[in-house]
């Protein structure tokens, strides 16, 4: 048990990455093995994320769990106009959450949830023909998220909490298609900032109209991500360059954007549970990438033009014996990357996720809990077109395959 | 327990993970090499075979060579490795014995931006023979005759003008020569483009050397001369059935225009710009010129229309430059020199945009290069010489025509018609649209002879299409907007 705790702790320092856009739907064992439904779901700690208002009807005084993934994501690019094939980097994320709740009285509960629902990590090689638009990224948020629940009768709960949102980014890439200095270094930028920090809130409803039936509702605000005065680096500049290259700083903002899910769960047959989630994601917030220099390379737009997204999650959960419940989930999750958009620092389409999972019971406060994701990509011939050179559109773009399996563990404990 | 299981997973992840096209570029049948061969490729030819640009051999413009890029689209269909003569360093220029003998690289510097030759002493010696075999078989500066002499290679040459010291450093003996090197490959697909520079070193000489049409005997040329035309038919005739003894298949380029290149187009012939005193002047410092013209034209030694050509008239505006034009009537004998005013027809060479309105004598204003003292004849090709250029070339081109629909096996590539797009407007790419304007064309580095490595981009896509044309090929091609154009240091 030490041992694997001092595992989970050890990837609590790395970070996240992955999702449609840049979202990354991990936020709990229990609930991703169930295809990360779980608004209408009354089962764990975990609900302080999937619906803070449904923490008023968790058994025990207090709640806690605590868990992690690790992403393995990984990209293939080709070109057979140009003979072009890379693939990502394979590098492992690790988004992670801890949540614990207390039950102050029958009717007020309240809730702390810290977690990473943000983040992308994608490293191409150095140099390749899409350096232009990117050559890493590295995207950070963590989420905490205090949380109070009121239970206004047994039908019906409603509970919320503001989120502080601590970020970081680090994004290089090239300055153009071909631009080096004398020896043919490619002149590149990088722009890093940590510590970037915000705030938005999130607010739920939990209704029950009769015993076997739950419907869950949950709002969650848009959050913007502003970084001010962060480090821009300049590589490989030719000095006689016109204009001024010199290292200097960076605004940029990037948007969280707000979230509705709805859901319900349904217990049937004694030892199932069925739960459907829908979330609608308001991606369109993120219209384009703007980066403002405080140097001659002034500001760069980079249209994204991103369309609201739509997921369907299902669930299903089978207490197998008193002593294992198993879990298994299917969701549609639909890329908010519209045709000509598709850039490759978040090169992802319309997925399909499959997830399983099992706790464990060790006694009758903890148990263990483990889940895999896996998620399916179709192939996607597909471009990014909005990049400029001299005044004109120059499309980058070709086949892309994602490929991504996520296996999670962690503890539940209950008091 | 749990945490073997973990581990077990995440092992099994990393396998899984890995994403695969349904018809992935590297699956067998993704291209095609048609009917030819492309284990052994080996290309002969002069600086742009070499990947010459900016006026010397240097590591990126070696990098980026038409044949090297060809050969990374070759390793497609079963392209083995290419071998190129790399120099030392990205300075260029040579070295030879300790002596340098050739220029580094041109790079724009400075504020404004000039063209400005590398600061730094050539590392690469010409008599430090490397290894080869060498898959690029390209040497600045040759000729067509060139590959078949067996004097080419000999460091003691280089000096004397027999040698060339890019062959020298690359040549398998002393007494190697250039073709010779290139078939004891036994290459299964060659490239030749040779012929360029039998007539590029008398245009870019300004026509200083001869044209030496009816001369059958090349050891007698010197270096700014122009080939007979029946000596590069003979030449090329040999070096075709050299490289096709074995059956190896190839493509052979046509020779663009030499007169096209903004070596010879960006001066105007009209660069002096005058008012209407200055012109008066000018004029005037003129009249004796011009009267001894009419003198010399009413004693019938010139025609009329040579006295008219002849005749110097500066206006306020712009003004053509005084040349020298030694097709003019000789009338030294009056104290008169073969001198007139530039036309539309004449190409004033690079260089000289450096000397003229300059004073050829310190203090002294009637000595303004290009009006008191006439551009000489390295500094202007003049209509007649390139007369001269345009009927070699054609005469060249026939001769590569005829020499390649001779033999099944060898392919020709219309470089010549596909290159005047160039001046006709630009070639598009994926990106914008390369032209021949020196420097900022895209298309020229900046000795405005040779092209970029966008340049080099555009004729290996040429040469591509040739090859899937006629051996029935289906090769990727290069993306030219993501080749480098001119450098700036």
């Amino acid at each position: 048990m030490k041992k694997l705790l001092s595992f989970v702790v050890f990837f609590l320092v790395c970070s996240t990455i992955y999702a449609g856009g840049y979202r990354v739907a991990i936020q709990g064992q229990k609930q991703l093995a169930m295809g990360h439904t779980g608004v209408a779901v009354i089962s764990s700690a975990e609900s302080v994320f999937f619906n803070p208002a449904s923490i008023s009807f968790l058994d025990g005084k207090m709640n806690f769990s605590l868990g992690v993934s690790g992403i393995m994501a990984e990209t293939r690019f080709e070109n057979k106009e140009y003979g072009y094939a890379r693939n990502t980097e394979s590098g492992l994320a690790t988004p992670f959450s801890f949540y614990a709740t207390y039950k102050a009285n029958d009717w007020l509960s309240f809730g702390l949830g810290v977690y990473t629902p943000y983040g992308s990590s994608v490293e191409w090689e150095k140099d390749w023909e899409g350096s232009h638009l990117v050559n890493d990224i590295d995207l950070k948020a963590i989420f905490v998220q205090p949380t109070v629940a009121v239970k206004i009768s047994e039908h019906l709960s409603i509970g919320g909490g503001p989120i502080y949102v601590n970020g970081s980014v680090t994004f290089n890439k090239n300055l153009n298609r071909t631009l080096t200095d004398t020896n043919g270094n490619r002149a590149n930028a990088t722009v890093e900032q940590s510590g970037i920090s915000a705030w938005g809130y999130t607010l739920g409803f939990m209704v029950k109209p009769i015993e076997k039936l739950n419907i869950g509702f949950n709002y969650r605000s848009k959050i913007i991500m502003q970084a001010e005065n962060g480090d821009a680096t300049f590589e490989n500049i030719p000095n006689s360059l016109p204009g001024d290259y010199s290292n200097g700083s960076f605004d940029a903002e990037l948007p969280l954007p707000a979230e509705v899910t709805v859901g319900l769960s349904y217990k049937f047959c004694d030892k199932f549970l069925f739960a459907f989630d829908y979330n609608f994601t308001q991606w369109s917030e993120y219209e384009a990438l703007v980066v403002e220099f405080d140097n001659s390379a002034g500001t760069s737009v980079s249209p994204r033009n991103y369309k609201d997204s739509d997921t369907f999650r299902f669930g299903l959960q089978y207490e197998a014996t008193k002593k294992i419940t198993a879990r298994a989930g299917i969701y549609f999750d639909e890329s908010p990357v519209q045709d000509g958009y598709f850039a490759p620092e978040t090169p992802r389409n319309d997925s399909t996720g499959y997830t399983a999972g099992l706790s464990y019971k060790v006694n009758d406060k903890l148990s263990i809990d483990a889940s895999f994701l896996y998620l399916h990509f179709d192939e996607i011939d597909n471009s990014y077109d909005y990049y400029q050179e001299n005044g004109q559109n120059v499309p980058f773009g070709g086949t892309y395959k994602s490929s991504v399996i996520a296996p999670g563990i962690g503890v539940s404990y209950k008091l | 327990m749990k945490n073997i299981k973990y581990i077990a997973l995440m092992a099994l992840g990393l396998v899984a993970c890995e994403p695969e096209l349904d018809n992935s570029i590297e699956d067998a049948g993704a291209y095609s090499s048609g009917s030819a061969d492309f284990s052994k490729f080996v290309t002969v030819g002069n600086s742009l075979t070499a990947g010459y640009a900016d006026g010397t051999v240097y590591l990126e413009g070696q990098k980026n060579s038409y044949p090297n890029i060809l050969a990374s689209k070759f390793s497609f269909v079963g392209g083995g490795t290419f071998k190129q003569p790399l120099v030392n360093d990205n300075l260029g220029g040579l070295v030879a014995g300790g002596v340098q003998i050739t220029d580094t690289r041109l790079v724009l510097s400075g504020d404004p931006l000039a063209p400005t030759n590398v600061a730094g002493t050539p590392t690469t010696d010409a008599t430090n023979v490397i290894s080869g075999p060498f898959n690029n078989m390209g040497v600045p500066g040759a000729k067509s005759f060139h590959l078949l002499s067996n004097t080419y290679g000999d460091a003691a040459g280089i000096l004397t003008g027999t040698a060339n010291p890019y062959f020298v450093r690359m040549a398998s003996s002393p007494s190697a020569t250039m073709i010779g090197d290139a078939v004891a490959q036994n290459p299964t697909f060659f490239s030749l483009w040779i012929g360029n520079n039998d007539i590029l070193s008398f245009a870019t000489s300004g026509g200083a050397g001869v044209d030496q049409t009816g001369n059958l005997n090349p050891a007698s040329y010197g270096s700014n001369d122009i080939t007979d035309p029946m000596v590069f038919h003979g030449t090329y005739d040999a070096l075709l059935s050299q490289l096709t003894a074995s059956g190896a298949k190839g493509v052979v380029m046509n020779l663009p225009s030499v007169t096209s290149i903004p070596y010879f187009t960006t001066v105007p012939y009209n660069p002096i710009p005058m008012d209407a005193t200055t012109a008066a002047g000018t004029n005037a410092a003129y009249a004796p010129y011009n009267g001894g013209l009419a003198m010399a034209a009413g004693g019938s030694l010139i025609t009329a229309a040579e006295m008219q050509q002849r005749t110097i008239t500066f206006a306020a505006g712009q003004n053509p430059v005084v040349i020298e034009d030694e097709s003019l009537t000789d009338l030294t004998a009056m104290g008169l020199p073969s001198i007139r005013m530039a036309t539309a027809n004449d190409f004033i060479v690079l260089p000289a945009s450096s000397v003229i309105g300059t004073l050829a004598v310190a203090g002294d204003p009637t000595s303004v290069i290009g009006v008191g003292v006439p551009l000489n004849d390295s500094q202007a090709l003049t209509e007649n010489e390139a007369g001269m250029i345009a009927t070699a070339q054609a005469a060249y081109n026939n001769s590569i025509a005829m020499l390649a629909a001779a033999n099944e096996d060898v392919v020709l590539v219309d470089v010549k018609s596909s290159l005047e797009q160039l001046a006709a407007g630009g070639i598009s790419y994926n990106g914008g649209m390369i032209t021949d304007t020196y420097a900022t064309g895209g298309g020229f580095s900046l000795d405005g002879v040779h092209p970029t490595a966008r340049g080099y981009a555009v004729i290996a896509n040429i040469i591509i299409d040739a090859i899937e044309d006629n051996f029935g090929a289906q090769l990727p091609k290069a993306d030219p907007g993501t080749y480098p154009t001119v450098y700036i240091d």
